[in-house]
């Protein structure tokens, strides 16, 4: 065994601070503060999605499934459906690289009037699914669209404890 | 004595079985529902062989059963081994608690009539006496770190610590001449590291375990060859080809640290009696039709076991059909 301790110490130090540093949160925040996520490179998974058109109808079924799921009802069963729905277009279309800008609030302050726990993240997740196994999206590009989604549980989840819907502001 | 002991360990491990399975159901049927089973399909792995939550072979670094940080999930499941000259049957029960800590039981019983008969017949005297090896397996694991299947932006994997206790009840053949092992009970700690790759579809576990179980226990612990701990690496890979449906292959290291002491007793030194113990591998399909039920099918290699060639016992490679069913929230 002729092992170089110190450049294998080196080597374990730099990956140590390369994963510590997530350096993927980094250029986020440089391309779109909002966003979530950096987004894809190519559109083939845009195009898996059936492109703007096809992620419309995919989010109008999707809002119907939340509504439906009594585990996310309290989160969509109100008068910001449309707005909602026009949200995640614009999001997932950027995060797909579909030529769009996500006009959006962060993910934090998008979800800083309610509670969510795991529950009802993954609830979401499953009616998501749902909503592309209806829409003959490949389960390929699903995951593709769902590993740019799914880190984004650090900043909507903000219990483990009870859900608690979203209170919103009375207006005239 | 030993048989009373025994029966009553069988009568103990088959109530608490029971209790669980009951428990399990008027929970999930009782309950509400939206309290119950939010973890994705299929996260919570499958049982692996000796209980804990994994592949087939390998305990991963995910909690068994269904439930969420927020919640208690549960599984119940009955394996399947049959080999070319054995079987092997296990069941038992799983319970995650909060993400965090796994719970199990499991009671295996390994079938080697066959190879007793040919003994029998070839040495015109019953060696054997059995022709079940049973044991039970109490599993604790603990998640330390990393979310598995959410943090898709980061190379971090889900680490989880455990230990598996078990304790063979075959005391007397098991450190008899014939198998020669020091003890007839031991405890496997292990440290488990999976990573989802969402956007491949990909999952992948390496799990580290340090043992002195022969053939998972069921051949005792440790040996004439060896009576220490031996660092063992176990690797899985699956491929997610639906959200329900998973393909994939698993290797595991065993130690190797039986000789029969039957050898140099009986035969001269000749390696009449081949307990040689191989490594074991498999490639197995999983399906998960509804969040309380998931089948596994696989191919299994488990090598070398106990080869007698001079009866007629010529039972090198061991390869068969591993089946799986489990039912939970």
């Amino acid at each position: 065994m002729n092992i170089n301790i110190k450049a294998a110490t080196a080597t374990l130090l730099a990956t140590a601070t390369f994963l510590m540093a997530q350096p993927a949160i980094a250029e986020v925040y440089a391309q779109n503060p909002n966003l979530g996520n950096t987004p894809m490179e190519g559109t083939a998974t845009f195009e898996a999605f059936g492109g703007k058109e096809g992620l419309v109808k995919i989010m109008d079924d999707f809002m119907i499934g939340l509504v439906a799921d009594p585990r996310t009802k309290p989160f969509f069963d109100n008068n910001k459906q449309t707005f909602i729905k026009a949200m995640l277009v614009e999001q997932m279309c950027e995060l797909m690289n579909g030529g769009c800008k996500y006009p959006g609030r962060d993910m934090k302050a998008s979800h800083a009037n309610m509670k969510v726990n795991r529950e009802g993240f993954n609830a979401l997740v499953e009616q998501f699914q749902f909503a592309m196994d209806k829409h003959n999206v490949p389960f390929s590009a699903q995951n593709k669209l769902l590993a740019k989604l799914a880190p984004m549980y650090r900043e909507i989840e903000t219990t483990t404890g009870d859900a608690v819907a979203p209170v919103f502001p009375k207006t005239e | 004595m030993k048989t009373i002991q025994k029966q009553a360990q069988a009568l103990l491990c088959n109530s608490l079985l029971a209790s669980a399975v009951a428990a399990l159901f008027a929970t999930s049927a009782l309950a509400d529902e939206l309290n119950y089973s939010n973890k994705l399909l299929l996260t919570g792995g499958v049982s692996q062989v000796e209980g804990a939550a994994g592949g087939g072979l390998t305990p991963w670094a995910v909690i068994g059963g269904y439930g969420t940080n927020n919640e208690v999930g549960g599984s119940a499941h009955y394996t399947y081994v049959k080999t070319g000259d054995y079987k092997l049957d296990t069941y038992g029960f799983t319970i995650g608690l909060f993400d965090r800590v796994e719970f199990s039981v499991a009671e295996q019983s390994f079938d080697l009539g066959k190879l007793r008969n040919k003994v029998t017949a070839g040495l015109g005297a019953d060696v054997f006496g059995r022709n079940q090896l049973t044991q039970t397996i109490v599993g604790l694991k603990v998640r330390v770190a990393g979310e598995a299947i959410l943090d898709a932006d980061t190379w971090m994997p889900q680490i989880a610590v455990g230990l598996q206790y078990k304790d063979n009840d075959e005391t007397d053949f098991i450190k008899s001449a014939v198998i020669g092992a020091k003890s007839d009970h031991g405890t496997d700690v292990y440290v488990s590291a999976t990573k989802l790759l969402l956007a491949q579809n990909l999952l992948l576990n390496g799990t580290l375990r340090l043992t002195k179980a022969n053939q998972f226990g069921l051949l005792g612990f440790g040996g004439d060859k060896h009576d220490s701990y031996q660092p063992m690496l176990e690797l899985s890979a699956a491929y997610l080809l639906r959200k329900d449906l998973a393909i994939g292959a698993e290797y595991r290291m065993k130690p190797d640290n039986l000789r029969s002491p039957a050898n140099d007793l009986l035969f001269g030194g000749a390696n009449v009696v081949d307990l040689k113990e191989d490594d074991a591998f498999d490639v197995f399909i999983a399906y998960a039709p509804t969040k309380n039920i998931s089948l596994t099918a696989a191919y299994v290699n488990l090598g070398n076991i106990a080869t007698v060639k001079a009866v007629g016992a010529d039972y090198g490679n061991q390869e068969g059909v591993y089946l799986s069913a489990q039912i939970g929230f």
